[in-house]
C-alpha cells in the first residue's frame, strides 16, 4: 500500500509543486479577510504569499497568539487580566509630552483618567521616566506633572530637546514591547490573547504563558526563537491558511516541498534572485534566470565550470534533460 | 504654520467671472448675471455657441466661447413648460420652421459639459416640473452614435450593449458607395445587404438603410445535434448557395519603381530569363508586355502581379572584355501565399516621390463556411459550426426553414431580452408588412407585436411547431422562430487559417519563423515546456526544443574546447584557437552556438569540455 502512493523516481516534483500552487494562485481574489479586532489589515492572498516566499522579509502586519498554561486557558477573567498585562502602553499614550523651547524643558502631563484605568502606580512612573531621562534633570511636581530639564552645555540644545521628546514618547510604561492591541479570543474552547506585533521572547518571560502554544505569523521571529524545524512548520501552516482563506485547494505536500526548499539549509532562504534561484549550481541556469551578465562575468573571472546538472542548462545546450525519462538508463549485466 | 490670508468677506460673496478661463472681474449678483446672459443667448443677442456655467460652491461663473467643447442640444423649459409648444410644433410639421429657426428662437439650446452641471433635464414632456430647466429632444438621444443603431438596448444587459457596439463596427456591408473605384488596402462588400426589419430612428438620420451591413435571417432558437453548442451556429447551406452572408474581399497590392543612390532605378517590366532570381516562365503567364497583369485574370498564391527588376546590389567588376555587364535582380510583386482571386482592376500612377507606381486590386469571394463569425445586434455572436442542406433542416407547417439555428443556452445567463424582442418585432414586421421601430425607450413594444401576430393567426409568443428535417417527425417542443438581423463579422477563417509541418526558418537563429504571413510555427513557450518537464517527458522536450527547432552539428576542439570548423580546401578540421585538428562533431542548438559566440565577443573564453566520446 505504501508503495502505491509513492512518487515515481525522477519525477519533477518541484515543477509540479510550482504549477500546483501557481495555477490556483491566478484565481486568488482581491477580497480581504478580517481577524477579530486586531490589526485591521493583515495581508492575505497574493501579497501574503509573496511575503511568505520572500522568507527574509518581516511581514507588514504581524500577529501574535499567546496561550496561557492549560490550567488557566479556560479562565476568561485570568486571560483578560493577562491581555491587559501584555499590551504595551507607551508614555505618549497616557501623557501629553510638550517641549518648551524657551525654558529648554519638556513637560510631561499624565492624564489621570488613563492612568487609573491602566492601573499604574505613581511611584513607578517616576522611576520609568527617570530611566529614560538619564543624565538630564527630572523634577517631579504633584498632579502627575513631570518636568525634564535639559542638561546644560549641549551644543545643539533645541535638537537635543526634540530628540529627547521623541525618545520619551516611545518609553514603555507597561506591557511587552512591540505587542499592541491585545484582544481576548475564544476559539475551540480556549481563551487566548491575540495581538498585533510580535515579541516571543518578551511574552515567554511573563508568568503562566504556555510556551508550547505561543505563535506568531512572523516566520523570522519563530525561526530565531525556536529554530528551523518550527519555522518550517509555521511556514506550511501559514501557506495553507492563505490557500484556505481563498477557498483554494492545494495539496499540503506541495506547500511542504516549498517550505522544505526554503528551510533546507538550516536557515531561511527566499525563493528568487537573492535566494534559491540565485544560488543554483549551474552558471547557465543562473544566467538564464536573472542578472545574466553578472553571472557570466563572475563565471569568467572565477573560471567556473557548469557541470550541466540542471534542467535549464541542458535545454540551453540542447541535451536530454536529466528528469523523468531522461534520467533512466539501461545497464547490462557484465 | 503660515496661515492663508482669508479672502475679505465682500469678495467672498462676489462671484468671480471667467471668460474662456481668464478671470475678468467680480460680480455682486451672480445669479442675475447668469440669468441675463442666458436670456440674451436665447433671444439671439449673444451667439448660441456661448455657454455659461455657475458654481455656487466656489462662487465662480465660467463663460466659455472657445473651441473644442462638445455640446448637445436640449429643448428649453421655463416655469414648468417646454418652449416647444403646440404652435411651434404645428409650424414645424408644416415646414415653416427649421432647426436653425428653433435655435435662434431659443427653443433649442446647446449645452456644453460645464453648463450641463447647472441643468435639470426632463426625459419626457410629461415628467416636467417647475424645477426642470431643459427637456431631452428624445429619451434615446442619451446614447451615442453606435448604440443608437441597436434596437432595444434598454432590454439588454449593459456589457452586451458594449459588445454589440464593438461588433457592429466589425460588420461587413457596403462600407462606401464608390468601393469599385477605390483602392483600399482591404475592403469587404456584402452581396445582398438588407435593411433591418426592426430599425431605429437613427437609421433614418444616418441613412443606414442605404449602407446596410447585415441580413434578416430566419432564426430558430433550438439545439441541433450539438453543432451549435457554446455559441456555435448551424446555418442553412441552401441559403448560403442563394447568396446569404456572401461577401467579396478586395485587397490592393502595390509596387513602385524605387530610386537608388547612384541614379539607378527599378523597372516595371516583364523579367527575362537572364535576370538573377528568375522564377521560371509559369509565374509570369498573366503579365502583359509592360509587366503589369491583365484585369480579370485568375491568380493564385505566388503568381506575379507586377513584374519588376532592380539594379544589382553590388557593382560588378569589369569583365574580361572590358564591357560592364549589368545583371538585374528579380523583385516582382506576387500574391501572398495562401491567397486566391481575380484581378479586379489595375491602376498605374505616380507615387508622392514622383516614381511610377502600380496598384493592383485583387478580388476574392468569401462564402460563409465553418469557422466564420456572425452576430446579431445584441452582443450575441457565434461561429458557424455546421452547414446543413435545406432538406435536413427543421421546417414549419408553412414550409419555413430557418437560415440559422441558434442555441437557447446563449440567452438566459446573458440577459439579452432585446434579442428576443428584436426577433418578435422581425416576425411582426414580415407579417404586418412594415418596418418596425426598435428605438430605445420609444420604439414599438411587445404588445404591438403580439397583437399583429395574433390577428394574423400566429402564436403571439412567436413560437411554432417544427418538424425534423431528417425524420419528418414533429419536434416535441414549440420552437421560437422568427427573422433577426444578423451581421457577418470580418473575422473570416479563410484569412486566419494556418498550418505548418515544415517551413522557413529565421536567418539569425535558425529557429522556425513566427506568424501566419511568414508561414511560421506556433511557439512552444516556457509554460508549455514546464508542463513537459513536469510530466517527465524528457525526450519530448528535446524533440520540441532541439530536433524540431534549431539543431546543428558543430565541431568542438577536444584540446581547448573552442568551436572549430572544417577546412574544405585542406580537407581537415581546424580549431581557430589552438590549431588542433582534434575536433569532434557535437549536436547542439544553434541558439547555444550564438550564445557561445556572443560570450566570446565579451572577451570571455567559454570552453566546452567534452565527455563520453563516442
Amino acid at each position: 500500500m505504501k508503495k502505491k502512493q509513492g512518487i515515481s523516481p525522477y519525477s519533477a516534483v518541484g515543477i509540479v509543486a510550482a504549477q500546483s500552487i501557481g495555477e490556483p494562485g491566478t484565481q486568488m481574489t482581491m477580497r480581504t479577510f478580517h481577524y477579530a479586532g486586531v490589526a485591521e489589515h493583515v495581508p492575505t492572498g497574493l501579497p501574503r504569499l509573496i511575503e511568505l516566499v520572500d522568507a527574509k522579509k518581516e511581514p507588514s502586519k504581524a500577529l501574535i497568539e499567546i496561550f496561557l498554561l492549560p490550567k488557566y486557558s479556560k479562565n476568561q477573567k485570568k486571560v483578560k487580566e493577562f491581555a491587559n498585562m501584555v499590551e504595551s502602553i507607551l508614555l505618549s499614550d497616557v501623557a501629553s509630552i510638550e517641549e518648551d523651547m524657551d525654558e529648554k524643558e519638556i513637560r510631561i502631563k499624565i492624564s489621570k483618567k488613563d492612568f487609573k484605568d491602566l492601573g499604574l502606580k505613581e511611584e513607578d512612573m517616576g522611576a520609568i521616566i527617570k530611566k529614560a531621562v538619564t543624565t538630564n534633570k527630572l523634577k517631579i511636581s504633584k498632579d502627575l506633572l513631570y518636568i525634564v530639564k535639559l542638561k546644560e552645555g549641549k551644543k545643539f540644545p533645541l535638537r537635543s530637546l526634540r530628540k529627547l521628546q521623541i525618545k520619551l514618547s516611545k518609553v514603555l510604561v507597561k506591557g511587552v514591547e512591540g505587542i499592541k492591541k491585545a484582544v481576548v479570543v475564544h476559539e475551540k474552547g480556549d481563551y487566548f490573547v491575540r495581538a498585533s506585533g510580535f515579541n516571543i521572547k518578551g511574552a515567554l518571560a511573563l508568568p503562566d504563558v504556555d510556551p508550547s502554544r505561543i505563535y506568531t505569523n512572523n516566520i523570522l521571529e519563530m525561526y530565531t526563537v525556536f529554530g528551523i524545524e518550527v519555522a518550517r512548520a509555521v511556514l506550511v501552516r501559514e501557506l495553507n491558511s492563505v490557500m484556505e482563506l481563498q477557498n483554494i485547494n492545494v495539496g499540503v505536500r506541495h506547500l511542504m516541498l516549498l517550505a522544505d526548499a526554503i528551510c533546507a539549509d538550516g536557515k531561511l532562504k527566499s525563493i528568487g534572485r537573492h535566494g534559491l534561484s540565485g544560488e543554483k549550481a549551474g552558471v547557465l541556469g543562473r544566467a538564464a534566470f536573472e542578472e545574466t551578465i553578472k553571472h557570466l562575468v563572475a563565471a569568467a573571472v572565477y573560471a567556473e565550470e557548469d557541470k550541466l546538472k540542471g534542467v535549464t542548462e541542458n535545454i540551453i545546450v540542447g541535451q536530454t534533460i536529466p528528469v523523468g525519462t531522461g534520467k533512466v538508463m539501461l545497464s547490462m549485466k557484465k | 504654520m503660515t496661515k492663508k490670508p482669508k479672502p475679505s468677506k465682500s469678495k467672498k460673496e462676489k462671484y468671480a467671472v471667467y471668460v474662456n478661463g481668464n478671470l475678468v472681474g467680480f460680480h455682486k449678483n451672480g445669479e442675475a448675471l447668469v440669468a441675463k446672459l442666458k436670456e440674451k443667448r436665447r433671444t439671439n443677442q449673444l451667439n448660441y455657441e456661448t455657454n455659461i456655467y455657475m458654481s455656487k460652491r466656489t462662487h465662480e461663473i465660467y463663460i466659455n466661447t472657445d473651441r473644442g467643447r462638445v455640446r448637445k442640444p436640449y429643448i428649453v423649459v421655463e416655469e414648468g413648460r417646454s418652449r416647444l409648444g403646440q404652435e411651434i410644433h404645428s409650424k414645424l410639421k408644416k415646414g415653416e420652421l427649421t432647426w436653425e429657426h428653433l435655435v435662434k428662437m431659443g427653443v433649442i439650446e446647446y449645452l456644453d459639459a460645464d453648463e450641463e452641471e447647472n441643468a435639470y433635464v426632463a426625459m419626457n414632456p410629461e415628467d416636467i416640473t417647475d424645477e426642470h430647466t431643459h427637456l431631452e429632444l428624445d429619451p434615446s438621444i442619451i446614447f451615442g452614435v453606435t448604440t443608437s443603431a441597436l434596437p432595444y438596448p434598454e432590454h439588454n444587459s449593459a456589457p452586451r450593449i458594449t459588445m454589440a457596439c464593438s461588433m457592429a463596427k466589425q460588420s461587413l456591408g457596403v462600407y462606401s458607395t464608390n468601393f469599385a473605384k477605390r483602392f483600399d488596402t482591404r475592403g469587404y462588400v456584402m452581396f445582398y445587404p438588407q435593411q433591418p426589419l426592426v430599425s431605429t430612428d437613427f437609421y433614418k438620420a444616418l441613412d443606414l438603410k442605404n449602407r446596410a451591413a447585415g441580413q434578416n435571417l430566419i432564426v430558430a432558437i433550438a439545439t441541433h445535434e450539438g453543432y451549435n453548442m457554446g455559441d456555435g451556429l448551424v446555418i442553412n447551406r441552401s441559403a448560403v448557395d442563394r447568396g446569404m452572408g456572401r461577401v467579396v474581399m478586395f485587397k490592393t497590392y502595390q509596387t513602385e519603381e524605387r530610386l537608388y543612390p547612384g541614379g539607378q532605378k527599378d523597372k516595371i517590366e516583364l523579367p527575362t530569363p537572364d535576370v538573377v532570381g528568375y522564377r521560371g516562365d509559369e509565374p509570369y503567364v498573366n503579365l502583359d508586355a509592360d509587366g503589369v497583369i491583365f484585369p480579370e485574370s485568375d491568380v493564385e498564391s505566388r503568381l506575379v502581379l507586377v513584374g519588376k527588376t532592380s539594379p544589382p546590389r553590388f557593382i560588378e567588376e569589369v569583365s574580361v572584355f572590358g564591357v560592364v555587364e549589368e545583371k538585374k535582380r528579380e523583385s516582382s510583386l506576387s500574391l501572398k501565399s495562401g491567397e486566391k482571386g481575380k484581378i479586379d482592376s489595375v491602376m498605374v500612377t505616380e507615387s508622392p516621390n514622383g516614381n511610377r507606381l502600380v496598384k493592383v486590386k485583387v478580388r476574392s469571394m468569401k462564402i460563409p463556411e465553418v469557422g466564420d463569425k456572425m452576430a446579431s445586434r445584441h452582443g450575441q455572436k457565434g461561429v458557424i459550426g455546421s452547414l446543413l442542406s435545406q432538406e435536413n433542416m427543421p421546417f414549419t407547417k408553412d414550409g419555413i426553414v430557418p437560415d440559422l439555428i441558434m442555441n437557447p443556452h446563449a440567452i438566459p445567463s446573458r440577459m439579452t431580452a432585446g434579442h428576443l424582442l428584436d426577433a418578435l418585432g422581425g416576425k411582426a414586421a414580415t407579417i404586418g408588412g412594415m418596418i418596425m421601430d426598435g428605438t430605445a425607450f420609444t420604439g414599438n413594444n411587445e404588445t404591438d407585436y403580439m397583437k399583429i401576430l395574433k390577428e394574423n393567426g400566429f402564436d403571439e409568443y412567436g413560437e411554432e411547431v417544427l418538424y425534423d428535417g431528417i425524420t419528418g417527425k414533429r419536434i416535441r417542443a414549440k420552437i421560437f422562430i422568427s427573422p433577426i438581423y444578423y451581421q457577418k463579422l470580418h473575422h473570416l477563417v479563410s484569412n486566419k487559417m494556418h498550418v505548418r509541418s515544415r517551413g522557413p526558418v529565421q536567418l539569425l537563429t535558425l529557429q522556425p519563423t513566427e506568424g501566419r504571413a511568414r508561414e511560421g510555427g506556433l511557439r512552444f513557450g516556457e509554460m508549455e515546456r514546464d508542463c513537459l518537464i513536469g510530466y517527465g517527458a524528457s525526450m519530448v522536450v528535446r524533440e520540441r526544443l532541439l530536433e524540431e527547432s534549431d539543431k546543428t552539428v558543430q565541431l568542438v576542439c577536444e584540446n581547448c574546447g573552442m568551436l572549430g570548423f572544417h577546412n574544405h580546401i585542406k580537407g581537415k578540421t581546424l580549431c581557430p584557437a589552438c590549431g588542433s585538428d582534434m575536433n569532434s562533431p557535437v549536436e547542439i542548438s544553434y541558439a547555444f552556438k550564438l550564445l557561445v559566440d556572443e560570450i566570446m565577443s565579451l572577451y570571455i573564453f567559454p570552453r566546452l569540455v567534452l565527455k563520453d566520446k563516442a
